[in-house]
Formats: C-alpha cells, sequence, structure tokens
C-alpha cells in the first residue's frame, strides 16, 4: 500500500474495518523511512522494533475485541523536544545528545491512551530556535517537494515527514510559528492551538508563555482527529486551561453559516511575494464564493510583533535554557579549570551559534536597567497586540493571511542573514503573543512547484470554528491532495 | 562617642507541609538518604513544570497575619537567575516587586523590660535551593549535590533595622520563632535548618560635633543558632568599630559596598566572604510558567478565622486574666504553646493563677529538665495538678504537703502507676497530711501543750513571739496535716485571749 493516497481518516476506518492491520501500516512507514530518509532526513532517531510491537499489541487487541484508543493503531512522529519516559529526548542539541528523560510528556500520555504508535524522533532547529532546521546540531532536513530547500521550522522534520508520506501524524511545537510555517512550506496542514489548549508538561520549553504544542496531518479532519488526543486540561501544567474539549472532527464538514473571514491590510505589504498574495486572495475568494462575508480588520500594532517576539522570546529562553549547566543531566565539557569555567565551557561547546545568540539577547533583556526599557515595554506591546486581535474578533470569526511572505527558501540563503531568517515568522508570531489558535493549510503552489499556505486564526478557543473554517475551504479545493514525487533519484 | 549597633534581620522559615512547593515530593529532612525525595519537576529537568501547593501559600498568609503584614491581593512568582549547582534549574522561583505581603511589626521584650515595636519590611514565599557538600579533607575530592532540599517552601521574613542591640536581635528571633511554632508552620527547627537567619549590621557612631555617622553595612550569613545570632552580631559591631577607629572608612564613601561576611561558630569570628562575581544582577522577570496569584476577602476571612491566639496577646491575657506578673506570663508563654495550655488548665482548674505559675514554672519545669521531656509527655496531667493545687488553695493542704504528694504523684508514675486525682486522697490519707479541718481539735491540743509551758507562755504574754517555738514543734508531733502558720497563730492567739 501507500500511503500517500490515504487521509487519516481513510487509515482508520481501514484499522477499524480490519482491511489494514496496524503493523502493515507502521511497516510501510517504517519502509518509507528506510527509502527516502537518508535523501530527506525528518527523522533524527527512531527504533523499528517497539513501534512494530505496540502495532502488533494493538493488532491483538482488536482482534480480541477489546476497547481501543481513539487513535488506535495510526503512527505518529514526534518532534525530538517533547519527552517520553526511557526516550532518548535530544532537542536536536549536542547539550541533550544523550538526555533520556525518566517521564512521559503530557500528550505522551495522551497518544499511549489513544493507542498511537510513536513511531520515532523527527528533526528540528537546535531548542526548536529556527525557521529552517539549519540550526540542528545533528542533521539537515530538506524539503520533500525539493530537496535543495529547506523545509522550515522549527519543526521542520515533522512537517516533512508527514509531506513525504513517512507518517500520517506529527507532533510539532509552535513559539512564533514553527508549525505553521513549515506546514506550510511542505505542503501540509499544521495548527497551533490557543496557549493552554494543550499541556506543555514535557515539552522542553524554549519560551513558556509562547510554546503550544499542535498536530500536522495531510488534511483538516487528520489534524482535528488528533487534536481530538492532544487537548485538554492538565493539573501539571499550570497555564493548561481547564476547559471542556469539543469533538473537533464530529461537525467538520458542515459548513459555517453567516462565516465572517476577516482581512488585514497589515499583512498585505512589501516584502509578500507575489505568488503568495494571489494565492491567499485566491482563497479568500473561494470564501467568498461560499457565501462568507468579507470584511477588512486592522491590526495596528502587527509592526511591532517581530520586535516584540525577540524580545520576549529570548528573554524566556535565556532563563528556561539556563539549567543546562553540565552539572546534573546532559552534555559537560571534558576540560575546564574551575566551577565557573565549567559552566562556560559546557555551555559553550554544548550549544550552537542561533542558540547562543538568542540567550545573549535575553540576558540582555533582562539585565539590570534594561529591563523596563525592553522586557517590560515588551509586555506591554504583546498587550496591544492581543487588544487589536480582540477587537478585530468582533467583527469576524477568523483571520485569514499568508502564513509565510515567501515559500520555502533553499538551505543556506538566510543562514547568515538573523534578521532576514527572523522576518520570516512575520505573520505567525502575533498568534502567539495573542495566544490565539492558528492553522495553516495547503492553497497553492509557487510557479517553482512549490507549496503556498493559508493561514486562518480565531479567537481563542475557537479551534472548533477555526478547523470548521478551514475543513470549508479545503473540501472546495485539492491542494492538500497534491504530493511531492519521491524518487530517489531527485536527490541532490 | 555613643555607638549604636544597628541590626536587621532576612530569617528563612521552612515551612511544614506535606509536599514540596511546586511538586509533589515529600517535604521532610533527609539527609541520610540524598536524592531520593525528588522529581522531574524539583529536578529542574527538561520539559517539567511547577504547580503552586495552595497548604504553603495558606501558611505563609497565616504567618503574614500573625505578623501583623499588609496582605497583597494580587501577587506573582519571579525568577532569581543564578548559577549554583544546588540550583538546578539555575533560577529560583521567588517573589520580587510584588510580595505576598509586607509591612508588619512584631513587638519584643527588650533587655530593659521595654517592649520594642520592629518593623517587617516584607515577607515572601519562595523555593529552597539543594545543599551542596565538599570535600573537606583539602585532599580535593568531589563535591556532592542532594536535591532532597530543593523545593521544599520557604518563607523569607525581612525585618526593618529596627534592633538596636545583639541582645534584642536574639530576643526578635526568639519571639519570632515563638510565635511559628505557635501557628504550628514550621517546626523551627535550627539544628535541621528550618529557620536560618542572616544579619544585616552597621554602626551608629555620633560625633564629637553632634553628628552622627554611619558604619559601611555588612550581612553575616547563615546564623543557625540564637546565640550565634547574638554572637555574631557582638562580634560584629566591635569589629566594625574597631576598623572604622583605623580606616575611617563609612557607609556611602566611594567604594564602600555592602559587605557579607560569614560566621565561624568555634573561633567565634566573622570572617569575609568571596564576594559574588562582581555585583549580582538576579535578572529577575515574571515565571511565565506560574500564573499570578490573586487572593480573595473570602480567604483571608477563612484563614483569620483558623488562627490560634498569638504569644503575645495570649502573654497578655494570662496577666490579666490569671494575675500573673509579666515575668511569670513570659516563661509561661516562652515555653512553648502545649506549655502554657497546660498552665491554663491547671489555673482553671484550681482557680488561683499565681498558685498555678509558681507550681507550673518550678516544680513542673524542674521535673520537665530533670527528666528531658516536654510537657506532652509530663506524668501528672494538668486536671490532677489542679486537683492537689486545690486542696492548697482551700487551705485543706499545706504547700509543704502538696510537694510531698506531687513528689508521691511522681514517684508513682515511675513505678507504673498513672497518677490520679483519686490518687491524691489516697496519698493524703496514707500520710497523713490532711488539715485538721476542726479547730476545736486543734485548740484543745493547744491548751493542752500551754499548760505544760508555763515559762514560754509568759514570754510570749511579753511580746517574746518566737518563744512559742517549742509548743508549735509539740503540737506539729502530734498533728501532721497542721499548717505550722496556723497553729502559731492559733497558740498566739491563745495565749492572748486567756490574758
Amino acid at each position: 500500500m501507500s500511503l500517500s493516497t490515504h487521509t487519516t481518516q481513510d487509515l482508520l476506518d481501514q484499522l477499524q474495518s480490519g482491511q489494514l492491520t496496524s503493523t502493515e501500516l507502521v511497516t510501510t512507514c517504517l519502509d518509507r523511512i528506510d527509502a527516502h530518509d537518508e535523501r530527506i532526513g525528518a527523522f533524527l532517531h527512531f527504533e523499528r522494533e517497539p513501534a512494530l510491537q505496540q502495532a502488533a499489541e494493538i493488532d491483538r487487541r482488536r482482534q480480541a475485541g477489546g476497547t481501543l484508543g481513539a487513535l488506535a493503531g495510526l503512527p505518529v512522529a514526534i518532534k525530538d523536544n517533547i519527552c517520553a519516559n526511557g526516550t532518548r529526548t535530544t532537542c536536536a542539541s549536542r547539550m541533550l545528545e544523550n538526555f533520556v528523560p525518566p517521564y512521559d510528556a503530557h500528550i505522551i500520555e495522551r497518544l499511549r491512551q489513544a493507542d498511537a504508535v510513536l513511531l520515532g524522533r523527527t528533526n528540528l532547529d537546535e531548542f526548536a530556535m529556527g525557521s529552517s532546521c539549519e540550526n540542528s546540531a545533528f542533521q539537515q532536513t530538506r524539503n520533500p517537494w525539493d530537496t535543495e530547500r529547506t523545509p522550515g521550522g522549527s519543526s521542520g522534520g515533522s512537517a516533512a515527514a508527514v509531506a513525504a508520506g513517512m507518517t500520517p501524524l506529527s507532533i510539532g511545537s509552535d513559539t512564533g510559528g514553527s508549525i505553521r510555517q513549515p506546514a506550510a512550506f511542505c505542503g501540509v496542514v499544521g495548527m497551533k492551538p490557543t496557549y493552554g489548549r494543550v499541556s506543555r508538561y514535557g515539552l522542553v520549553a524554549f519560551a513558556s508563555s509562547l510554546d503550544q504544542i499542535g498536530p500536522f496531518a495531510n488534511d483538516v479532519t487528520g489534524v482535528s482527529r488528533l487534536l481530538e488526543v492532544l487537548a485538554g486540561h492538565d493539573e501539571r501544567d499550570s497555564t493548561s486551561i481547564d476547559r471542556r474539549v469539543p469533538a473537533y472532527s464530529q461537525n467538520l464538514d458542515q459548513p459555517l453559516d453567516g462565516l465572517r473571514i476577516g482581512i488585514a491590510k497589515e499583512h498585505f505589504v512589501e516584502g509578500l511575494h507575489p505568488e503568495v498574495e494571489q494565492a491567499v486572495r485566491s482563497a479568500v475568494d473561494v470564501y467568498r464564493s461560499l457565501g462568507a462575508e468579507i470584511k477588512e480588520v486592522t491590526l495596528p500594532h502587527s509592526k511591532y510583533c517581530v520586535a516584540v517576539y525577540y524580545i520576549v522570546a529570548p528573554s524566556e529562553a535565556s532563563s528556561n535554557l539556563a539549567r543546562y549547566d553540565g552539572v546534573h543531566y546532559g552534555f559537560r565539557a571534558e576540560k575546564f579549570d574551575n566551577m565557573i569555567d565549567m559552566y562556560s565551557a559546557t555551555r559553550g561547546e554544548g550549544f550552537g551559534d542561533e542558540v547562543k545568540r538568542r540567550i545573549m539577547l535575553g540576558t540582555y533583556a533582562l539585565s539590570a536597567g534594561y529591563y523596563d526599557a525592553y522586557y517590560l515595554k515588551a509586555l506591554k506591546v504583546r498587550r496591544l497586540i492581543r487588544q487589536d486581535f480582540d477587537r478585530a474578533f468582533e467583527e469576524v470569526d477568523v483571520i485569514a493571511s499568508p502564513v509565510t511572505p515567501t515559500p520555502a527558501f533553499k538551505i543556506g540563503e538566510l543562514i547568515d542573514d538573523p534578521l532576514a531568517m527572523y522576518l520570516t515568522d512575520i505573520y505567525t508570531i502575533s498568534a502567539n503573543l495573542a495566544g490565539l489558535p492558528g492553522v495553516s493549510l495547503p492553497c497553492g503552489f509557487s510557479s517553482e512547484g512549490l507549496p503556498i499556505g493559508l493561514q486562518l486564526q480565531a479567537a481563542p478557543f475557537e479551534e472548533e470554528r477555526l478547523l470548521r473554517a478551514a475543513r470549508m475551504y479545503e473540501r472546495e479545493t485539492d491542494w492538500h491532495t497534491r504530493r511531492p514525487a519521491m524518487n530517489s533519484n531527485s536527490a541532490s | 562617642m555613643k555607638v549604636t549597633t544597628v541590626v536587621g534581620l532576612e530569617v528563612h522559615v521552612q515551612l511544614h507541609t506535606r509536599t514540596k512547593i511546586f511538586c509533589g515530593c515529600v517535604n521532610r529532612f533527609n539527609p541520610d538518604a540524598p536524592n531520593t525525595q525528588t522529581c522531574p519537576v524539583c529536578l529542574g529537568l527538561p520539559g517539567a513544570l511547577p504547580v503552586m501547593n495552595q497548604e504553603a501559600f495558606r501558611l505563609s498568609l497565616v504567618t503574614a497575619m500573625a505578623l501583623n503584614c499588609e496582605l497583597a491581593r494580587f501577587t506573582k512568582w519571579d525568577r532569581k537567575q543564578y548559577y549554583y549547582p544546588d540550583l538546578p534549574k539555575a533560577y529560583q522561583i521567588s517573589q520580587y516587586d510584588l510580595p505576598f505581603s509586607h509591612d508588619g511589626w512584631l513587638d519584643v521584650s527588650s533587655e530593659d523590660g521595654e517592649t520594642r515595636h520592629i518593623r517587617i519590611n516584607r515577607a515572601h514565599l519562595e523555593e529552597d535551593a539543594g545543599k551542596n557538600t565538599h570535600d573537606e579533607s583539602g585532599r580535593g575530592g568531589d563535591s556532592q549535590v542532594d536535591l532532597n532540599r530543593c523545593g521544599t517552601p520557604l518563607l523569607e521574613i525581612v525585618s526593618e533595622p529596627d534592633l538596636r542591640s545583639a541582645a534584642e536581635a536574639k530576643a526578635y528571633l526568639e519571639e519570632l520563632h515563638l510565635l511559628l511554632t505557635y501557628l504550628g508552620v514550621s517546626d523551627c527547627n535550627m539544628q535541621e535548618g528550618s529557620l536560618r537567619c542572616d544579619a544585616n549590621v552597621n554602626l551608629h557612631i555620633e560625633q564629637n560635633n553632634g553628628e552622627t555617622i554611619a558604619t559601611p553595612i555588612v550581612e553575616i550569613k547563615n546564623l543557625n543558632s540564637f546565640r550565634g545570632v547574638e554572637a555574631a552580631i557582638t562580634y560584629e559591631a566591635d569589629r566594625q568599630q574597631e576598623e572604622y577607629s583605623k580606616t575611617g572608612r563609612k557607609l556611602g564613601d566611594p567604594g564602600v559596598e555592602k559587605e557579607t561576611r560569614g560566621w565561624n561558630a568555634e573561633r567565634n569570628v566573622t570572617f569575609a566572604q568571596r564576594g559574588k562575581e562582581e555585583a549580582s544582577d538576579y535578572r529577575y522577570f515574571p515565571d511565565p510558567d506560574l500564573m499570578p496569584v490573586t487572593v480573595s476577602d473570602e480567604q483571608l476571612a477563612e484563614v483569620r478565622g483558623s488562627l490560634c491566639e498569638f504569644p503575645a496577646a495570649r502573654r497578655d491575657r494570662f496577666e490579666a486574666e490569671y494575675g500573673l506578673s509579666k515575668y511569670d506570663a513570659s516563661v509561661v508563654i516562652n515555653q512553648g504553646e502545649k506549655f502554657a495550655d497546660y498552665f491554663e488548665s491547671v489555673a482553671k482548674g484550681c482557680g488561683d493563677g499565681k498558685q498555678a505559675v509558681n507550681w507550673v514554672t518550678q516544680n513542673v519545669l524542674r521535673e520537665l529538665n530533670e527528666r528531658s521531656v516536654t510537657v506532652a509527655d509530663f506524668p501528672i496531667p494538668a486536671d490532677v495538678l489542679a486537683a492537689l493545687l486545690q486542696r492548697i488553695v482551700n487551705g485543706d493542704l499545706t504547700v509543704k504537703s502538696g510537694r510531698e504528694v506531687f513528689d508521691e504523684l511522681l514517684s508513682d508514675h515511675d513505678k507504673g502507676m498513672p497518677p490520679s486525682i483519686e490518687r491524691i486522697s489516697a496519698i493524703i490519707d496514707e500520710k497523713g497530711l490532711a488539715m485538721l479541718a476542726d479547730t476545736g481539735e486543734l485548740d484543745s491540743l493547744i491548751d493542752a501543750t500551754i499548760a505544760d509551758h508555763a515559762k514560754a507562755v509568759e514570754d510570749i504574754r511579753n511580746g517574746k513571739l518566737q518563744a512559742a517555738g517549742p509548743i508549735i514543734g509539740k503540737v506539729m508531733k502530734q498533728l501532721k496535716g497542721a499548717d505550722p502558720q496556723t497553729v502559731r497563730e492559733r497558740i498566739i492567739e491563745r495565749i492572748q485571749q486567756n490574758s
């Protein structure tokens, strides 16, 4: 069988009806990883046997007529910054190269309860800091649509794995666009839920007030099914919200009556690739043709998003990553003269350039005498950004925008220009700053054959409406059904 | 030249909760099994997140109320960032600019008997760090880290620099210790580090021209006994005075910074500690993993309703209600809540506070010391002692006989017989200690004895009252339970009546 023609729902139906076993499905995925991942580099590490054992166990239970979880038998790939008991969790950093957590993240528990098969661990920019997987300490993930290009980041491995048909589902984390941007670059669906919707317990923190775990799939239904499993309250995360989780996939195919789509003029400015603009405007036209009301909204503070983000995120990161000091676990430098030197050598050798750059930015922003001018001011602007959205969502149900200013860029193209790299997140950052849910879904291709993403954002905890709106578009188009050619000789 | 010692104390109190402040690990002193009371959260493992322990916060509110603090309705958690091996996250979760309480006070009795009103600047809640142990053999062995203590709820109580002597600082710490023990928020075991103290010390020296200068402020770290606090401040005051007379350096001079010194309890000296790397910048910022805490009226009312009577109030009440002297009230209260409860039961039971206080502060306290037990394990229950004292108060038993019964009850206990009210009567009977209720018998005995002592009677009539001695002795010999004072009075009365 080939995964590329099947959606998550197809696979679930086939597993349930007995047409397909989990063992067959997992074997297909593992074989596909074997065949293509040397070229794509989506997975950092995986183990065949445990995955196959888990699949066999689920098959056995299904045959015995036992009760099975919501994702029974379905493989899920995990970004390598989410802790699973006994599984190496590296964050694509030398610092945690051999770190094996003694506990499960909340979402890993949820996935186990749902009888999902944990397939393997996907590549990312080191500690989720980056937009291209170029900051991984171990390997470069390549975009399945064009292997000279990046898959985006930081969850580039999870996006590429779905795009390349190596897994139907994967998990990412999104701090400034790290799910949505690679989803757009790789032509899959990726979603960042509302802040607090999914527990962060076990997600290795980058920027705690912005981080959120979310799903990847090759269609909106797949993302909805996975989100149903991930979402929900967890007492171990104080920022997790105790709120009912709707059955997102249930009414997904029912169009929303009187849907109001917002377009912000601030999203269509200089730097936006004309083909991306064209694709997004065409997508809006599809909504118009479905009877949606299209309204212009204004987000006056959105021009400060990148600046605010690059104060808040590095500040929190500088604190969150301080624990990697070589004392208790993880990498420790071999040569040092004394304790302070041990700290310096360990951190100097264990972290890559981008991580060090952000730690320095954050340390500076939190320093005495600078705190008020940078961090405190950034928090105030952050509140204004949230207020912009609150006002806009009084007028509209979702805001449609590009996900990225351009389609996937080439490996090495921006690596020496951090600022240009940071600007690739310009459309996604605001959802993290405001805590909103956002989804990226395929809405076209560039003349070079690269996927283009449409971003929809909604008010906090409006995932149900957001996904239904996304599904309305998806039903009318076939972009999400397109798959990259995966012939092995296209290797660069 | 008038020199005043000026002291402010920072006291760290470990709160006595079942679990740690941000995780479910047991909160217990356990240095013998290092790193066994830990989990991903208090180990600071990647991905682990803190959750506030509500009980720790409630105990903090209790303490702040007892310290007369203003309570914030909105408080938050901040990260205090520094590198040290006993701090696995490389930041301590603490409270910076919005502590949950501020501006309180604690009254302390000074040496001169005056009450001193010591202002509390703030009390905030934070997590304790782990403990490093270093190889002290000098052979350069590895240092070791025990994280059992990591995440113990720690209340930091910061006084204003209102203390004016080493003794006063000690008295403040003792009063605080007593209060915290009464409140039951901490076991306050200083040997185990549940109560730790840093002292900020400097001198105000009046110059000949009438101006007052201040010496540079020194923070003495890690004082872990009452005696240590007093001794360290005394030493430091002398040292600063000598230093000033040599260098003339004073607070505010260019280049003068706050100095941190340690306390060597063996050698009784403070010593300079290596300064922290430059001036430390902790880069405080609000912890994004924890929600700010809002405190409601209902919550405050509930906590207030649960409060016990504070020691200071109880001291005042004992003076007023039981007629105790200030000194006696302090002795009773300072022994702790259980002892004061014991006193109060005895006082109520026998109806005489002064009689009760004499007995508990002398006889009971002496026995407790000799037996090295607390009042909870004292063999004579309060109601039994009260019954015994009631007989004395009623005039049925002399104080001296009372002591005999008291001793007998204790030796009963030592023989395995529980002291009881019934035993009191039995002992009195056995020993014939009962005071004569019928003065008729006493009078006839006196009359008979007087008749045999004509010379003494004559002397007494002439005002030589000490001549009554032999007659008293005779009477007492025949009437065991008689109160010598009563016998003496009766004899004199009879003789004078018959003159």
